[in-house]
């Protein structure tokens, strides 16, 4: 060890020349920092020579973060996105120009501004508002079903609450209920089951990257859009990777049997947990901006499309036993969060954010499935034989199925 | 009718209250005092209306329950007031000919030319004379009219196109005897004012729709011989504004600035002849609309006749299409103008008279 160090310092140093051995290597590394930071200020100095005044209209983009309607008056959020600042100089609603107030200064890159507008809205019908900007260009935002604004007081927390139990730890619960069947299956069987897992991971990586990237289209993309999914998705993907590595390491120096099924199992609640967020902050957000009906219908769908997220919890540790204590903590891990999410969603919500946790849980979810891979191994080693293929596109499809009856 | 009165005022406060209450911005106590104020010149529909002038609770889109801008348009500026526009003719520099004719002389500039259009919004037009819509030229049937255009513009050619009756030369066509004037050169159009009526001019040049869209039009009056009755005359240009280049109309007005006669009306005298010589150039939307409050008025399609062709309050035009309108407004007070599509009237084509003893 220490001498292939030695060895390659040898080499690192023959390559210098005489007159730098001296220096220390702290100022090695500052001195291009320092020559940036001169040729910045030199840059701005000099007004930026050779370029001159930026040419063509002034690019005015202004996302709308957050719509809130109270009788009366629509509330709108907007960020400005763009290079330069932008003036909201009139407000039209519905091809009417109203009163409003807000945004009276140009809101500046990536500030925003709050501009209330007198509309006597009625309940159900469409809007379109139009920001009227100083140059002439507008920036459109469609009220697609105006309905007032959930005020956000305990009743209503109870009811997102409520609602985040409905979809997310109940069925999650009742999912988990299939374990003593588990139990009872022949070994080439479970990898039937563990196939299906996988395939069942694998629709809900998929559905919440593609549901990222749609809120990630839809709102500002002053934050990086929809590279903020992938970065959310390479996040949690790295993060539980190194914590996974770290329990294996923890593991190896106890040497207690079982705790790698019960870590796994942990691993893919956390990761469902993550879905679930996402889930629960799409419906918050569609329960305040009007879009979700919530219909019995909607309930039933998102509690057996969940059913399955319990299956996939407690299928590696079919050969354990766990307390129910430990079940338990594994159910609210994964289905706890959609309150979370409901709460969010339904409150503070943010479309980067939300892009980021949507990513983070199909990173998350990806990493289970790499960790459930090794156990669709038949005796020969295969991973994808027929019974695994079968389980895979099983899973698939009863989350397909299912995911037909929700759509938010 | 001290009883009627009262119950008007209860009914006008009951409706302002639950107007306010909707908007929810005014305290309670501020409330009753507002919508009593508010109340004010409706019941007592005559002097005090005269005194409040403009000021009585028509600043639109603040709670007086219609559509409006925020904030003022500078129109010192812009170089031009909607108001002056109104009342504007410009009978050119006169001389005699030798035929004892009156010749008429104008000289017309185009130019680009930034404007307020609604308060803060800054749109690049294209203008003759720095002033959208163009002078207002007016002349009598048989003069003889000599208008000696300028292209000031630094990269657009643009021409003259009048109505009316003229040899195929002064059309003011691209391709037609001069054709379009590049920038910086100039041409005389000539010709003998015919037939009587009202007309307008307006450039030619393609894009068609962008070389009007963006400015470049006005009325253009020839009076008969036999002079219309004495009358207080106003200037209704109807045109509109696509900031965003959509090809649809962002705003909407006579004269080009919105509100600009709700949030100050225009004061005519009771029983008092009013002559409106209304003129559609609206580019982009098919066709455009005037409508009276509280009267009917006699209707002169074109100005080429004397007998109107109808007695009504609302007249429909396409692009280009203008007519005469007469009334006397027989009661004093405040009474609604605007195009009779809700779109456009609340996009900034609305106004008031305010009618006064």
């Amino acid at each position: 060890m220490e001498a292939g160090g030695a060895t390659a310092d040898d080499v690192d140093r023959g390559g210098e020349s005489a007159r730098l051995r001296g220096v220390p290597g702290w100022v090695l590394g500052i001195v291009p920092l320092l020559l940036i930071a001169v040729a910045i200020g030199a840059f701005v100095v000099l007004g930026a020579p050779g370029l001159g005044e930026r040419t063509g209209p002034p690019a005015e983009e202004l996302s709308i973060e957050r719509t809130k309607l109270v009788p009366g008056t629509i509330e709108l959020t907007v960020r400005n996105d763009g290079p330069d600042a932008v003036s909201v100089a009139q407000v039209i609603v519905n091809d009417a120009y109203v009163g409003f107030s807000g945004a009276e200064q140009p809101i500046g890159r990536l500030d925003t501004a709050t501009v209330t507008v007198r509309e006597p809205w009625l309940e159900g019908q469409a809007y379109e508002i139009a920001l009227l900007t100083s140059t002439g260009g507008t920036v459109d935002h469609a009220i697609d079903v105006a309905v007032r604004t959930p005020v956000a007081d305990i009743g209503f927390f109870g009811l997102m609450a409520l609602l985040g139990i409905y979809v997310g730890v109940i069925p999650i619960a009742l999912g988990m209920l299939w374990l003593p069947w588990i139990r009872r299956i022949p070994p080439a069987w479970m990898r039937f089951v563990m196939a299906l897992t996988v395939g069942l991971l694998g629709f809900l990586a998929i559905d919440a990257t593609l549901e990222g990237l749609e809120l990630a289209g839809a709102g500002s993309q002053a934050f990086g859009g929809a590279a903020l999914v992938f970065i959310g998705a390479a996040v949690a993907f790295l993060a539980l990777t190194g914590v996974s590595a770290w329990l294996r390491d923890r593991r190896r120096a106890g040497e207690e049997a079982g705790a790698s099924a019960g870590s796994l199992a942990m691993l893919i609640a956390f990761g469902i947990g993550l879905h679930n967020l996402g889930e629960g902050l799409a419906i918050g957000t569609a329960y305040t901006t009007g879009a979700l009906a919530l219909g019995a219908f909607l309930v039933v769908g998102f509690a057996l499309h969940n059913t399955t997220e319990g299956l996939a919890i407690v299928a590696p540790i079919a050969h354990t036993k766990p307390p129910l204590r430990r079940l338990a903590l594994l159910g609210l891990l994964a289905g706890g969060p959609a309150v979370l999410g409901t709460w969010i969603g339904a409150s503070a919500f943010n479309t980067s954010i939300a892009a980021f946790l949507f990513g983070a849980g199909a990173g998350a979810i990806a990493q289970v499935m790499v960790q459930l891979a090794p156990s669709l191994r038949d005796d020969e080693g295969r991973t994808l034989h027929p019974r695994a293929v079968g389980g895979l596109l099983a899973g698939l499809a009863l989350m397909f199925a299912t995911g037909l009856l929700v759509s938010v | 009718m001290g009883r009627q009165r009262f119950r008007r005022a209860i009914i006008d406060l009951v409706a302002s209250l639950t107007r306010r209450k909707l908007l929810g911005a005014v305290p309670a106590l501020g409330l009753g005092a507002a919508a009593l104020h508010a109340t004010v010149p409706h019941s007592h529909s005559d002097a005090s209306a005269a005194e409040h002038g403009g000021e009585d609770g028509a600043t639109p889109g603040h709670g007086s329950g219609h559509a409006g801008f925020r904030g003022q348009v500078d129109h010192k500026a812009n170089g031009f007031d909607p108001h002056e526009i109104l009342r504007n003719f410009d009978y050119g520099k006169t001389s005699r000919l030798p035929d004892g004719r009156t010749l008429r002389e104008w000289t017309l500039a185009a130019a680009e030319q930034e404007i307020e259009l609604a308060p803060g919004v800054k749109y690049e037009a294209w203008s003759y004379n720095g002033r959208v819509p163009g002078p207002t030229l007016r002349c009598t049937e048989g003069d003889r009219l000599r208008i000696t255009f300028v292209n000031g513009s630094r990269i657009h050619p643009h021409t003259i196109h009048f109505h009316g009756l003229h040899p195929a030369g002064m059309d003011g066509m691209p391709g037609v005897g001069r054709g379009e004037i590049a920038p910086g050169e100039r041409f005389v159009y000539e010709f003998d004012a015919l037939p009587a009526g009202l007309h307008l001019y307006h450039c030619h040049v393609r894009p068609l729709a962008e070389h009007i869209a963006k400015g470049m039009y006005g009325t253009f009056i020839v009076d008969p011989k036999q002079p219309r009755e004495q009358a207080d005359e106003m200037v209704m240009v109807m045109n509109g504004f696509d900031t965003n280049y959509d090809a649809a109309n962002e705003l909407y007005a006579a004269n080009t600035i919105g509100f600009a006669y709700a949030e100050k009306p225009i004061r005519i005298k009771r029983d008092a002849l009013v002559r409106i010589y209304v003129v559609n150039i609206l580019e982009y939307d098919l066709i455009n609309s005037f409508h009276l409050h509280g009267q009917l008025f006699e209707y002169f399609p074109t100005g080429t006749s004397k007998t109107p062709s109808e007695l009504t309050d609302t007249i429909m035009l396409c692009q280009g299409q203008r007519g005469i309108v007469e009334m006397r407004m027989p009661y004093t007070g405040k009474y609604m103008f605007h195009a009779h599509q809700s779109e456009f009237t609340e996009l900034g084509w609305m106004g008031f008279f305010e009618v006064v003893e």
